[in-house]
Formats: C-alpha cells, structure tokens, sequence
C-alpha cells in the first residue's frame, strides 16, 4: 500500500471522489496553462536572445486583441472553477436529514465525543459504514479544527458557537484525524483516528460496556440539578415555557420575531438568557455562564432534544403558533 | 554585467549622496530619501536575517517525525517569530520603503518625497514597533501564530502577546506613513513631461501598494489595539466567555492582512515591469493594461478576505460569494503574466542576473497563483485549508514571487545605489541555486498538504517524513543562494567596479543621473520627451536602432545631456 512517494490519502467518504476529480480538473487546467506559459518563455529567450551588444527590440506596443483574449479565457475558466467548488461546498454546508449525529467537544488539547447512546470516547471516534453522520462541535477554550483527511473534510470548532460538519464513510477502516487550526503548544498532538465500522459491527460495539450515562438522561438529571425544572415545568403553568416538543419548531419572540429552537438558540438561552425571551414570558431567568461546561451544555441540549415528542401543553409552551411556523 | 564597449572606463563621481556629509548625526538625522532607503535596507535585512534563522530552526527540527530539536513550545515561538519578522518586518516593507523610497523621486524627476522628514519619521516608527517585536521575542517569545487568532492570544497564550501586538501596532504607521508620501509624491512631484502614462511601471505598482497601505493599515491597528485591550485589561471583545466573538477578529485581521500580500507582491511586480524591458529591450507589452492590472488588483484585493475563513462556519452565501471574488482577483495577475511573457517576443533578451530573477518570478509567481486556484475553489479548500499546501502556496507568492522581485530589483539598481557594479558570474551562479534551493524546499509541501499533513505541527505521523525531509534539504539550500548575495553585494558596495550613468543601459529617469546620485538627485531637473521603456526614440542610450525604426521626432536634449 505504501509507496515510497505517496500523493493522495485513501477516498473513504462521500466528499473523497468529488473533491479528488475537482482537484485533478483545477491541476489539469493550472497545468496546461503552466507549461504553455514557461513554454512561450523558454521559447521566447533562445529565438530573442541578444545576438549583438547594442541590438535593440521590435517596436511595439500591445495589441488589444490579444489583451482582451486572455482576459477573457481564464475568466471564463475561473468561473467554471468556482462554480464546481461551490458546488461541493453547498452540499457540504448542508447536511442531510436523517444523520447520526455525534457531538464533539476540543479542548487544549484533546477531542472529547460522544456516540447518541452516550458511549464517549477520546481521540478515537468510531462510525458506522454508509451511515450520514453530523458531528455537532463546540469548544471549551480556544479554535481548533477537525480534520480528517481520507474524507477530504473539516471544519473550524469555535468557542462560543457550534459548527455542524457531515461525511457519510463509504470504505470501513482507520484514518488519522487531526486538528488543524493551530490551538497552542499541543496543537500536533491533538488528533486520533477515525474508524469506520460495518453497521454490525458498529451496532456491536456501541452496545458493549461503556458505563456512560447517554447525554440525555445526563442532561435530565442536570435539568434537576441546576434546578431548571422549577420554572420550566412540563404543563406550561411555570415561569417559564414548558421545553416539551421545542427542539426544532418555531419559537414566537417578546419582540414578535420567531427563531427555530436549534442547538445554537438552546446553547445561548443557557448563557445569555436575556438575548431571546419568549413572548409572554419575563427576563427572569439567570444566566449559567461559567457554571455550566461545554460538555453539560450539550446534555442539556440532548434532554431538551429528547423532549420533542412530549405532549405540547396548550398554553406555556412557547411555540409559536403553527400560521407562523412553516414546518 | 557587460562593459559599455567603447570609450573610457567610467569613474566614480566626486560628489554623491553617500559621501556628501560624514558620520552618524549625517545619517540618523538624514532627511534624503536614499539615505532613508539605506537605514531601511540595513533594518529590513536584519529582521530577514532573524526570520531566516527561525526558518532554518523550523525545517531542522522537522527532519524526524517526532521533532528534532525544539521542544513543542519552543517549535511554536519559532514559527510564530519566523512569520511576524518576515511578514512585517521584512516583506511589508522591503521593496516600498527601500526600492520604493530610493527610486520614486528619481523615477519621476523629483529631488526627494514630498514629506522628507515624515520619510524618516516613517523608519524610526518601524524601528520602535521593531524594538518592541524583538524585546517580546526575546522576553517570552510569541506562540500565537503571525494571525494572533483569538481567543489564544488574548485568553489562553503564555507568551509575551502584548509587546508583540504592540510592536506591529507601531510599524503598522510607518507603512501608512509611507504610503501617503508615496501617493502625494506622484501626484506632485512629476518632472515636467512626465504624465501618468509615462511612468514606469514601478511607479504604478506602488502608487496601487499605497493606496493598499493606507487604506488597510488602520484596520489592523485597530484590530490588534482592540487584541491588546482585550489581553491586557480584560475587555470582553473577542473572547466569547466574556460575550466577545472570536471569529470578528478573524474578519478584521484579513481584511488587512489579505490586502498586505498585495503589498508584498504588487510591488515586486512593479520590479520585473522594470526588468524585463530593460533586459529585453523593448517596451513593456500592453502597458495601459499591466498599469490597471495594477490598481485593480489593490480594489479587488479588498473584497476577498473571508477566503482565509471558508471553514470557520461562517454563512454559505458568503462564502460563495467571497470565492467568486477570490477568482476574479486571480485575472488581474494573470493579465500582467501574459504581457510579460507577449514583451519577451520581438525582444533582444540577455541574462543579466536581474533578468534571471525575472524568470525566476515568472516561473515561480506562476506557480503561486495557480495554486490559488485551488484554494479559492470551496470544494477544493474543505480539503486542503490549514494544511501545507497552503504553506507551500504563499511562500510560492511571498517568496518566490516577492523575494526574488526584490532580489532582482537590488542587482539592477545596485550599481546606482552604490555606484559599482557586483561580480556577474557569480550573481547568476546564486540566482541559480536560490531558484533550485525554492522549489526543492516548498514544491515537496504542496504534496504534503495534499497528503493532508496540517501546518503549525511540531510532529507529524511518519508518512509525512520523506518529503519533510526533501523540504529541509531544499531548505538547507535555499540559504546558500541567500546569503551569497548578502556577501558579494555588500564587498561589491565598496570593491566593485565602477558602473558609470548607465550600465545596463536602461530608459528610465533615474539612469539619467549619475551613479551615486547627487543628494539632489539631478543637477537641472529633467524634462520628459519619451514614453516608458522607449528604446527607440532614445539616441542617448547609444544603442542600434534599425533605420526606418523610431518616430521622426528624435528627442531633444534630456536637461543634463
């Protein structure tokens, strides 16, 4: 397998084909135009080269034609270029429904991640074969990135926000991942491997002992703990919304605006509860800046997640009537 | 270098810039702008010589997988120095403030810039935000990468982030400084009979770099004030903790900092439209459209910024947006490339040593921005970005692009800065083994990215190793062809054979002075009969020109024939 000047890693996702024969395309055409360029020069310096001391050049000034020809060509190419990649781009930017999702948390300097069930695992994460996974990520200090190579993927994890990257692994195997926005003195060491499993296998392994409480019932006992639950109650009669079936539908606003209830609105209405208050509802609620991890955020999230199939009381939830949600 | 054929060997003037005054009160308080280009050209290779050593720490300890000799924060601090001594205090000002300041007045006829004493002022605010950039690293080191990312530099670095922030804080003002000299400079200092479309090209490029200058600069000091601010006294404006938004800074910083690479290379361009027609004799093919190429480039190159953030999450829309910009900033150099290559056609072309580096740009620049291309491309760069193909793209542009202009341009105008010409042979001998030593070093790290080998990695898994190892043997290489330069043109400042008015010959202004220049530049001021690169209506260069050649209308009297 090891060639003793090896090029590309192995194509193991979805991505892998494409952004390959986008690549190939790009050096190709750069190729072409490269070795016309240094062609025409070397061409250029033996037919033109100074036969005597005092020898002059042609007299010449441009000549328009030309000008706007290889203006022209290469705009046209360049556009055909960008077209392609954004291409790529969109649909990497926006993942599939129906994904295995996957949270993860950087920190200086290690990769914390969690499978659905709550198995966790450190620098090592394990996915199922020609399964859409999204990897939701957060970070607990500073930007780092994730990175694996063999499926042509990454993305930035930023403080303070949560990026969404999605792959679907077609080739079972292992493969280094990386972080590859530089993240301080550990930086190189913070990385792992990516092993991608049949379904079976996959199923196999994360029913095996794990020990770890899945984020949900983490994030309900949580929801106890930091006393959310003495005003967020089920019914809707607190003095706050009722979570139930929140996740995911359109919240009506005290400004009349609405937003969808998404990992990012959940995450802030933990840290800075004052920036969206639901309509009806008082700027009571504390913030838990610095008293809540990145990681119990996320099993918050998890539980409130969980809640979307419970009942939605008729009053005090919070939800926007359904005129104005269009899902 | 040839000798001029016949007449008598040329011999150095009584009274020059460099000897018109002794002692160091006559330099530190010099208001002439070749002077001021020499303070610059003295501090700018100090600092290249800093970075250089930094460099060379990078690639050996990156020999072996798990690193060679640096500990991982010290591997950190390296690259970290290695960037900010070179991006700032090497390649931002090299060729405007040193070929920049010496040549734009001699260039367009004038006897200085319009602001002497703001020209001097600009060099000692560069060597104030020097002395506090290297007070940092020499007091705790930076580790936070030349982009100062946040929230590492301002939360979580144990580095002496502050000094350096400030430092760069400081120079910055010296490049505005610059900038507005430059600027006002062409706008009212031209020589009678030298119209815009007279003005060698050279000029253009750096009337572009300044505007670029001045309306750039103040962003970034802006933005590492806020940095400082925010590492120094706590103010929440990046750090997300605290409500800040670490990915604002990240737009503020490129909004510059993408701009500052057209200040590295529109200059350097600005050298080889000097070079190429002189070495090959005819005008510069297309100048109206190299000169807009110019100015478009310093417009356009402000929209691109957020191609240094496709994958920090920021919207879609945006990011498609930014990459179509992104290729439309790409045609500009493309255009200047093929008028180069068209002006070599029809040409008398010799390999002079400054013509070398033109071809050495040209190969060199066109690998750079091609590769562009692939980063520009958002399908490609998911792939890519933060890896060593990036690393390898920009030093293809800042390096072999920036570098070799400003290598080219210090050979060409050596013999008027110093009045002596450097050995030939030699010079194309270290031409030669700094192109060899470039692509050994850097081409092997397109391939690496590719690989997927992410930068800023003090270790690396061992497949990576071989062309590591190619990269640093290049490397190894690559500081031979450096310092040989360094040597014979500094003995040829003072050994070398006299140059004379002209050696090359060559049609601009500043040819038309003695060499050394007098501290006035020219004894009667020059008038402008002739266009750019003109060698045909140019009976003073005594060269052939072919009968039935050149306009009727020979030019008159040039002011001090």
């Amino acid at each position: 397998m090891q060639s003793p000047l090896p090029t590309f890693p192995e194509q193991a996702s979805n991505f892998a084909g494409n952004v390959d024969t986008l690549f190939s395309f790009i050096l190709m055409t750069t190729l072409f135009f490269a070795v016309l360029v240094t062609v025409l020069i070397i061409f250029a310096a033996f037919k033109f080269r100074r036969r005597s001391e005092k020898e002059v050049g042609d007299d010449v000034h441009g000549n328009n034609v030309l000008e706007v020809g290889w203006t022209l060509i290469p705009t046209i190419i360049a556009i055909g270029i960008f077209a392609w990649g954004a291409a790529i781009y969109v649909n990497y930017r926006i993942a599939p429904k129906d994904t295995l999702d996957i949270y993860v948390i950087g920190k200086q300097w290690m990769w914390k991640l969690q499978q659905p069930n709550g198995r966790k695992e450190i620098n090592e994460l394990h996915v199922p074969l020609n399964r859409n996974v999204k990897l939701i990520m957060g970070s607990e200090d500073v930007i780092h990135d994730f990175y694996v190579p063999a499926f042509r993927v990454k993305m930035d994890v930023v403080p303070g926000r949560y990026n969404t990257m999605w792959f679907r692994p077609i080739k079972t195997g292992k493969y280094h991942f990386f972080c590859s926005q530089y993240c301080g003195t550990n930086h190189a060491v913070m990385g792992g491997w990516v092993t991608v499993m049949d379904p079976a296998e996959y199923a196999a392994w994360l029913s095996g002992e794990s020990g770890d409480v899945n984020p949900a019932a983490a994030g309900e006992r949580l929801f106890t703990q930091f006393a959310c639950n003495t005003c967020h109650i089920a019914n809707g009669t607190g003095r706050a919304p009722s979570l139930n079936g929140v996740f995911g539908a359109n919240v009506l606003l005290a400004d009349g605006s609405t937003v969808v209830a998404d990992e990012a609105y959940i995450r802030e209405s933990i840290l800075q509860p004052k920036a969206k208050i639901v309509a009806g509802y008082q700027p009571v609620m504390p913030t838990f800046q610095g008293l809540v991890t990145e990681e119990q955020i996320l099993n918050l999230t998890a539980y409130i997640k969980s809640l979307q199939s419970q009942p939605v009381p008729a009053k005090g939830g919070g939800i926007a009537p359904s005129t104005a949600g269009k899902k | 270098m040839r000798t001029q054929g016949t007449g008598p060997a040329p011999q150095m003037p009584e009274t020059h810039y460099l000897n018109a005054t002794y002692g160091i009160r006559s330099w530190l308080l010099t208001t002439d702008h070749k002077r001021i280009a020499l303070l610059y050209l003295a501090s700018v290779t100090f600092f290249f010589f800093i970075g250089g050593f930094f460099a060379m720490m990078i690639r050996l300890h990156l020999l072996t997988p798990n690193g060679l000799l640096l500990t991982p924060d010290m591997y950190n601090r390296m690259f970290t120095m290695h960037g900010v001594a070179m991006v700032f205090f090497f390649l931002i000002p090299s060729i405007p403030a040193v070929m920049g300041n010496f040549l734009i007045p001699l260039m367009i006829g004038a006897k200085d810039l319009a602001f002497p004493k703001v020209n001097l002022l600009s060099w000692y605010v560069y060597v104030v935000g020097g002395l506090f950039t290297l007070g940092a690293m020499i007091g705790g080191g930076l580790d936070t990468g030349w982009t100062f990312y946040t929230p590492l530099s301002t939360v979580y670095s144990n580095s002496a982030v502050a000094p350096a922030v400030i430092g760069v804080f400081i120079v910055g003002f010296s490049s505005i400084l610059t900038g507005l000299n430059f600027l006002v400079t062409v706008h009212t200092m031209r020589a009678p009979g030298m119209t815009w479309f007279r003005l060698p090209l050279f000029v253009w490029a750096h009337y572009a770099t300044s505007i670029v200058m001045i309306l750039g600069t103040p962003v970034v000091a802006i933005t590492l004030g806020l940095a400082a601010m925010e590492r120094l006294f706590g103010l929440g404006f990046f750090n997300p903790a605290m409500g800040g938004d670490p990915i604002l800074f990240q737009h503020l910083f490129w909004f510059y900092s993408h701009p500052a690479v057209y200040i590295m290379i529109l200059p350097a361009m600005g050298v080889i439209s000097e070079l190429i027609p002189t070495f090959a004799r005819k005008r510069l093919f297309g100048y109206h459209f190299v000169a807009a190429a110019s100015l478009a480039i310093a417009v356009i190159g402000f929209l691109v910024w957020t191609h240094h953030m496709f994958l920090t999450g920021q919207s879609t829309y945006a990011a498609v947006a930014f990459s179509f910009l992104t290729f439309i900033v790409a045609i500009p150099s493309a255009i200047k490339t093929f008028n180069w290559t068209a002006t070599l056609f029809g040409g008398s072309i010799s390999f002079d040593t400054p013509m070398l580096y033109a071809f050495g740009f040209l190969g060199l620049f066109l690998i750079g921005g091609l590769t562009g291309l692939f980063l520009g491309a958002l399908g490609v760069d998911i792939n890519i970005h933060d890896t060593y193909f990036v690393v390898a793209h920009f030093h293809y542009i800042m390096v072999g692009g920036a570098v070799m202009g400003y290598l080219g341009g210090l050979h060409f105008w050596w013999p008027k800065i110093t009045g002596r010409k450097y050995p030939e042979w030699l010079a194309r001998i270290a031409a030669f083994i700094l192109f060899i030593g470039f692509n050994f070093t850097f081409f092997p790290q397109f391939i690496l990215g590719v690989m997927g080998m992410p930068r800023r990695y003090h270790m690396y898994p061992p497949e990576f190793q071989i062309y590591n190892v190619m990269s640093t043997a290049g490397a190894s290489i690559l500081a031979v062809g450096y310092l040989l330069p360094m040597v014979y043109l500094t003995w040829a400042a003072f050994y070398g054979e006299v140059a004379g008015e002209n050696p090359w010959p060559a049609t601009g202004l500043e040819w038309k002075t003695q060499s050394p220049p007098l501290t006035e530049n020219f004894d009667v001021t020059p008038v402008v009969t002739w266009e750019a690169y003109d060698f045909h209506n140019r009976p003073d260069l005594g060269l052939d020109v072919p009968s039935g050649q050149g306009s009727p209308v020979v030019a008159p009297a040039h002011g001090d024939d």
